[in-house]
């Protein structure tokens, strides 16, 4: 029975898919000269879609007898997610008209893609996670080769499709093995059979719906997918990847393992910690020789992820708001570092991706190298920028957890992953010019990176209101 | 001035500073942090003279708090050990501005804000009572100082960059683990509850052993001081000034702020591992500063085996050895940071750090020549500078722990002589073999303005320490009072006897009062 209550607890969604409906109907009948407007409605669309969030706690936190759930967590997580993509629009437009690939169906794939990662995140059933999952990863399919002129964005969407139907299906069978042996779909009603004991059956269950989602968070073992589809990928794509989707993944993640699997936790708690230790050493250490920064930049995105499971790996109240609060931060982060990878223009306003190419940068761009020095500094994890405290808090919840061992070994192996952002800013402030980068950058790149800036220097003042927003979110799930 | 947050003026101050040097030309940058760096001062002798220094009032003063970071809050505070390591700080920076006047041409703007940006670190870190700030104050001394090395640098600067930054990350980080447990267990990140608080004997070493990673690298001991050379030789002057000046005493501040008190049973426990440590350290680094051919390493090197001194005084777990310990910091601060100075204005006219290179500078630059031989004797711990001090306190100090590592560690001062003699003849006297070295002229004003209070206040600690030991005297005792249940016994302890006749027991008299000796002054 559909009732108001749950109408207006997706209303967010509702909205969205509305907007982007709509959005395709003008771009069908305007064509490719109405990118841009169609760009700031879908942006509009995003906004109000974002204060929707406020509508949709209020009629929770339980929606369609409990196939959705509207509660504090999702809301957190959408909102980043919203943000994260309207970045991802706004950064847009200057890189697509160089090729002049400035199409309106971009916007409108992002807004599909962020319903689907908001069904995610609010998923109170393996089947609206599997459709929320899906409809996310179509789009996002079709994002990775947005450039069809160029090979390598064709190849990224290819692979990205390949291996990404190759973890769905890994996924649906663990969701198919887990109802098969608990008789439920429902994450409450799979908890209640879990709570008796975890069966074999159960446990390979659960061993594959967490193989399947480790795709999506691109964690090692399963993240093969990611330095090719991030470096083919047009950067504007490459910098969605890396936040929004990795949001709602985790999120996904998270929801799953505490709602779903709570009373197994000792079960996944291993899983948790080996793919998070895994995925420290081998985004550190893979990340050395890398001599492209859209590579590196996602071999960066696997270690930050490892470092976001540890606090999953505590499985506290505690443990899931670092990790919450570790992905606010991280999407920051990652969007600053991209409004500047975005800038890496040569003289002609070709983008250019080698680190080589940044040699000397602080005596030509003063501003985007110190953008630059603070994203990089920042994802090192080197106080007192925010991504330290990031860093600090998953660990914290590791220590208190009793988990003192683990956290020690991944902050020791963070020392690893610090170096390859050292090189860039060796890069940048030590080596001698090399060639010329246009003169200046994009009015609307420099407003996203300052804003980011802002962010990563002086957060720790949000530190109230983060721990605030992120405990709530955690309380929600237990 | 209850209430004044001082503290927190005199870190904004440099902050500012350093926020304007980023965007004007190269002469206003020289002359804003020339003026931050001497408002710091006057307002650290402010500080100073505003302290309570009589040891009846409250152990931390000028203390602010503002619960504004969530998990952790702006706590600022000082007593006396951080007063002294914050005059230190304040009163060689606008002379690190100063060496840099010209020697720096290019990127000055960038290099004056990092430079102010470390004064603000390094009051930070002097002033926290809040553990994860001064984490935080700690920890972020590296993005300035990594960019100053490879930036200014030498020619192998980066290699000495990235060994500077990711030797002194990997000891921190390990820290930060054991702070979390602390902050856990005792429920607290106040920094003056915490050195109250009693950890598990069992714990506290695994936590000991975790900040001793830390300050270990930063102090630095060997054998992880490999750093040190390096960074020192690619540095330029003033970053080798303020390296050795007051980046190493981090590494002792956070011992006697932190091991000594908040784990003294794990210290006293390990304390053999300390000596050993220091013993080789003093030795090994002696020996290897005698065959430097180039100044700065011998410098460096002679920094390791200085630092061990205080790391022995430390861990005497007595009074004498703790005053000494901070007296050696002081005055290695001045002294260390006086030599690269010295360095520095010869490297300036040659451009070379080869010994061999120089020659008979006596000859042609007498000024030059007398500075430098009183800052080589200084070194050496000659009586009368600041160096004597605090050697003979700190020696003095282990002795009552330990009369073998007393004997190891005073061959240091011998050796210590040696390397600073022989570095001083080759360059100061004999021949004039070499034409351009010769022909430099002496010293500038600009230079000699530089060097002259630097030589002031090392003959003032020498003569009168007393006015550097006060401000220390209640918070040191307050120490070896934490210390005195955990302390290990000496083996120079005098064996009370049966009453003797008055000859004989004159002797141990004398022995017993030798501990009250750093009062006396």
């Amino acid at each position: 029975m559909i009732d108001s209550a749950s109408l207006l607890a997706v209303l967010p969604e509702l909205i969205l898919t509305a907007g982007g409906l709509i959005l395709m109907l003008v771009a069908a009948f305007g064509g490719d000269g109405t990118a841009r407007l169609v760009n700031a409605l879908s942006v509009l669309t995003l906004i109000v879609a974002g204060v929707a969030l406020s509508c949709s706690l209020a009629h929770g936190p339980d929606a369609f007898d409990g196939l959705v759930r509207a509660d504090a967590f999702s809301v957190y997580a959408k909102a980043l997610i919203y943000a994260a993509a309207a970045a991802a629009i706004l950064l847009a437009p200057r890189f697509f008209s160089t090729d002049s690939a400035l199409r309106p169906e971009y916007p409108i794939l992002i807004l599909f893609t962020a319903i689907g990662m908001g069904m995610m995140v609010s998923a109170g059933d393996m089947l609206t996670l599997y459709v929320g999952l899906e409809m996310n990863s179509l789009a996002s399919y079709v994002l990775a080769s947005f450039m069809r002129q160029d090979g390598r964005s064709s190849e990224a969407g290819l692979k990205y499709f390949v291996l990404g139907s190759l973890a769905s299906g890994i996924l649906l069978y663990g969701i198919s093995l887990l109802y098969g042996f608990t008789g439920s779909t429902a994450f409450d009603g799979i908890a209640v059979a879990l709570g008796d004991g975890v069966g074999k059956g159960e446990l390979f269950g659960l061993v594959f719906v967490l193989a399947g989602l480790a795709f999506k968070i691109s964690a090692v073992p399963f993240h093969m997918w990611t330095p090719d589809v991030y470096e083919g990928a047009p950067t504007p794509v490459t910098t969605f990847f890396a936040s929004a989707p990795k949001v709602a993944a985790m999120g996904l993640t998270v929801r799953v393992a505490i709602e779903a699997l709570g009373p197994a936790g000792l079960d996944w708690q291993q899983i948790v910690i080996f793919v998070a230790l895994a995925s420290i050493l081998f985004g550190a250490v893979a990340a050395i020789g890398q001599t492209n920064i859209k590579r590196l930049m996602a071999y960066s995105s696997i270690n930050n992820v490892g470092f976001a499971l540890i606090g999953l790996a505590a499985g506290t109240p505690a443990g899931v708001a670092a990790t919450m609060s570790y992905m606010a931060i991280y999407v920051v982060m990652t969007i600053g570092a991209f409004a500047c990878i975005l800038q890496m223009r040569d003289a002609d306003g070709r983008p250019v991706e080698t680190i080589a190419s940044l040699a000397g940068l602080s005596q030509s761009r003063k501003g985007l190298a110190a953008g630059f020095a603070i994203f990089m500094f920042s994802m090192a994890g080197i106080p007192p920028l925010f991504g330290f405290w990031a860093k600090f808090l998953v660990f914290d919840a590791a220590v208190a957890s009793g988990l003192t061992a683990l956290a020690a070994f991944g902050i020791a192996a963070s020392v690893i992953g610090a170096f390859y952002y050292l090189k860039i800013i060796k890069t940048i402030y030590f080596d001698e010019p090399t060639g010329a980068y246009e003169a200046k950058g994009g009015a609307v790149e420099n407003v996203i990176l300052t804003a980011c800036a802002v962010v990563i220097v002086l957060g720790y003042l949000l530190n109230p209101v983060l721990d605030q927003a992120s405990a709530a979110a955690a309380a929600s799930l237990f | 001035m209850d209430g004044f947050p001082i503290l927190s003026l005199m870190m904004a101050v440099p902050m500012a500073g350093a926020i304007a040097c980023l965007f004007v030309g190269a002469n206003s940058a020289r002359w804003i942090a020339l003026i931050a760096t001497l408002v710091d001062f006057v307002l650290g002798m402010a500080l100073w003279a505003n302290f309570d220094q009589s040891g009846g009032g409250a152990q931390w003063q000028f203390q602010e708090y503002a619960p504004i970071f969530g998990k952790f809050a702006w706590a600022l505070g000082i007593d006396g050990i951080a007063l002294m390591l914050i005059a230190l700080t304040v009163f060689l920076m606008p002379i690190c501005i100063g060496a840099s006047w010209n020697a720096i041409n290019k990127r000055v703007g960038e290099y004056m804000a990092a430079f102010l940006f470390m004064e603000v670190l390094m009051i930070g870190v002097f002033t926290a009572q809040d553990l994860y700030l001064f984490y935080i104050m700690f920890e972020a001394g590296l993005i300035p100082m990594y960019l100053i090395i490879g930036i200014w640098g030498g020619a192998d600067r980066i290699y000495a960059s990235y060994k500077f930054f990711l030797y002194t990350l990997f000891g921190s980080v390990l820290m930060l683990i054991a702070m979390m447990w602390m902050v856990h267990e005792a429920g607290t990140t106040e920094i003056p509850v915490l050195m109250a608080y009693n950890f598990d004997p069992h714990v506290q070493t695994w936590l000991f052993l975790a900040f001793f990673a830390s300050f270990a690298v930063k102090m630095p001991m060997w054998p992880v001081h490999t750093w040190l050379p390096d960074a020192h030789v690619q540095a330029p002057t003033a970053g080798s000034v303020i390296l050795a000046g007051v980046l190493l005493k981090m590494g002792g501040y956070g011992f006697i702020r932190f091991s000594l008190p908040m784990f003294p049973e794990a210290s006293a426990q390990l304390a053999p591992l300390v000596w050993g440590l220091s013993m080789v350290a003093v030795v090994y680094t002696s020996l290897v500063a005698l065959v430097q051919s180039d100044m700065k390493k011998l410098i460096a090197y002679s920094s390791v085996a200085h630092m061990a001194i205080v790391t022995v005084g430390l861990f005497a777990f007595n009074q004498a050895g703790i005053e000494g310990a901070m007296m050696v910091m002081l005055g290695h601060g001045l002294v260390a940071g006086a030599l690269f100075l010295c360095v520095g204005v010869i490297y300036d006219r040659l451009h070379t750090r080869e010994i061999a290179r120089y020659g008979g500078l006596s000859i042609n630059m007498p000024r030059y020549a007398v500075l430098f031989l009183f800052f080589t004797m200084a070194s050496v711990g000659l009586p009368g500078t600041s160096n004597f001090v605090g050697e003979f306190l700190a020696l003095m100090g282990i002795y009552q722990a330990s009369t073998w590592v007393a004997l190891v560690c005073t061959t240091g001062i011998i050796l210590g002589a040696a390397y600073m003699l022989y570095l001083y003849r080759r360059i100061c006297y004999g021949e004039q073999v070499n034409a351009d070295a010769a022909a430099m002229p002496d010293l500038s004003g600009r230079e000699i303005w530089l060097l002259a209070p630097i030589a002031a206040v090392v003959l003032w600690m020498g003569v009168y320490p007393e006015s550097f030991l006060k401000p220390m005297r209640p918070d040191i005792r307050a120490l070896e009072a934490r210390l005195a249940p955990a302390a290990p016994a000496g083996d120079s302890k005098i064996k009370m006897g049966a009453p003797k006749p008055a000859g004989e027991a004159h002797e141990e008299v004398h022995h017993e009062e030798a501990p009250a000796h750093g009062e006396a002054h």
